[in-house]
């Protein structure tokens, strides 16, 4: 819920703001995600030194990201396009659709609907 | 984020996708759905929350929206045909009510969540995933994501958005 509104009152939901980062014509997106990354590149450094542990007791556990190029840089550039349509990336369409924004409601079937044909041709992309 | 890691979890939201779709009894098509989506309800938990903190913004909090934009993004915008730019958090041309009524922003809609869905899942990740956890937890593939994302957005902003209107 947290998410939700900040991203909102954030304007970090908006389309404009998304298209305005695109056009490198304003510091706003960059200094939300850049400072998100900072804050929490400084937290992960602090666990580790620390040693913080989650609440069950194991450490902390990030997305590990591992492979080929191929499929980070393809299958990203084909979401910047999708990101630059819709103004939305996948947290953003879900707030859209809190904040009743309802047409977003299309261009989350159209999400499901990637996902699907993904799942459909993956066996024949490089990855 | 912080939260989803002491609970022991990822941060991540274009997953969800998958997660819909396995719900949605998917795993009958591809193996890629035969996921327990159990262990990843704190996600969609997040996703709930999302929207529930959505309305309260958007409702309760700043009902009537106005973005300040740059100068130069305004008068590009009303040159591609966006008649109010900065009203409402996104052009009502596409995102209003209106839109339900006109083909051609639906097809928007669905095309460019299209492209989000198949490319995040491709990539693995979106801006949570890869700009935010992975650049956080400084990943060398995150950084080709994120490198990715800006391709994306660059060409579209340049060579489609003045169709889009």
């Amino acid at each position: 819920m947290v998410f939700g509104v900040a991203l909102t009152q954030g304007e970090v939901v908006s389309w404009y703001r998304i298209t305005e980062m695109f056009q490198f014509d304003s510091f706003h997106m960059y200094g939300v995600i850049g400072s998100a990354v900072v804050v929490g590149a400084l937290f992960l450094q602090i666990a580790k030194v620390k040693n913080w542990h989650s609440a069950a007791g194991k450490p902390f556990d990030v997305f590990r990201y591992e492979g080929n190029w191929k499929r980070y840089l393809i299958g990203g550039t084909i979401f910047g396009m999708g990101w630059a349509v819709t103004g939305a990336c996948p947290g953003p369409m879900f707030i859209l659709a809190g904040a009743g924004v309802w047409p977003i409601l299309v261009a989350i079937l159209g999400g499901i609907l990637g996902t699907l044909a993904y799942a459909a041709v993956r066996k024949h992309l490089p990855h | 984020m912080a939260s989803l890691l002491f609970a022991g979890k990822r941060f991540g939201v274009s997953s969800n996708f998958q997660t819909l779709c396995t719900i949605g009894g998917a795993g009958r098509l591809s193996d890629y759905f035969k996921i327990d989506w159990r262990e990843r309800k704190w996600n969609l938990a997040f996703v709930l929350g999302s929207i529930f903190g959505g309305a309260l913004s958007g409702y309760v909090m700043r009902p009537d929206v106005h973005v300040d934009l740059a100068e130069s993004t305004v008068a590009k915008m009303k040159e591609w045909g966006v008649e109010n730019p900065g009203e409402g958090l996104a052009p009502a041309e596409i995102f209003g009510p209106e839109a339900w009524s006109d083909p051609w922003a639906l097809l928007v809609l669905l095309a460019g969540g299209f492209l989000v869905g198949f490319g995040t899942r491709y990539a693995d990740g979106c801006t949570s995933g890869h700009a935010i956890s992975g650049l956080c937890s400084l990943q060398l593939p995150s950084l080709i994501a994120v490198v990715g994302f800006f391709i994306g957005g660059l060409l579209v902003t340049q060579f489609v958005m003045p169709y889009l209107f």
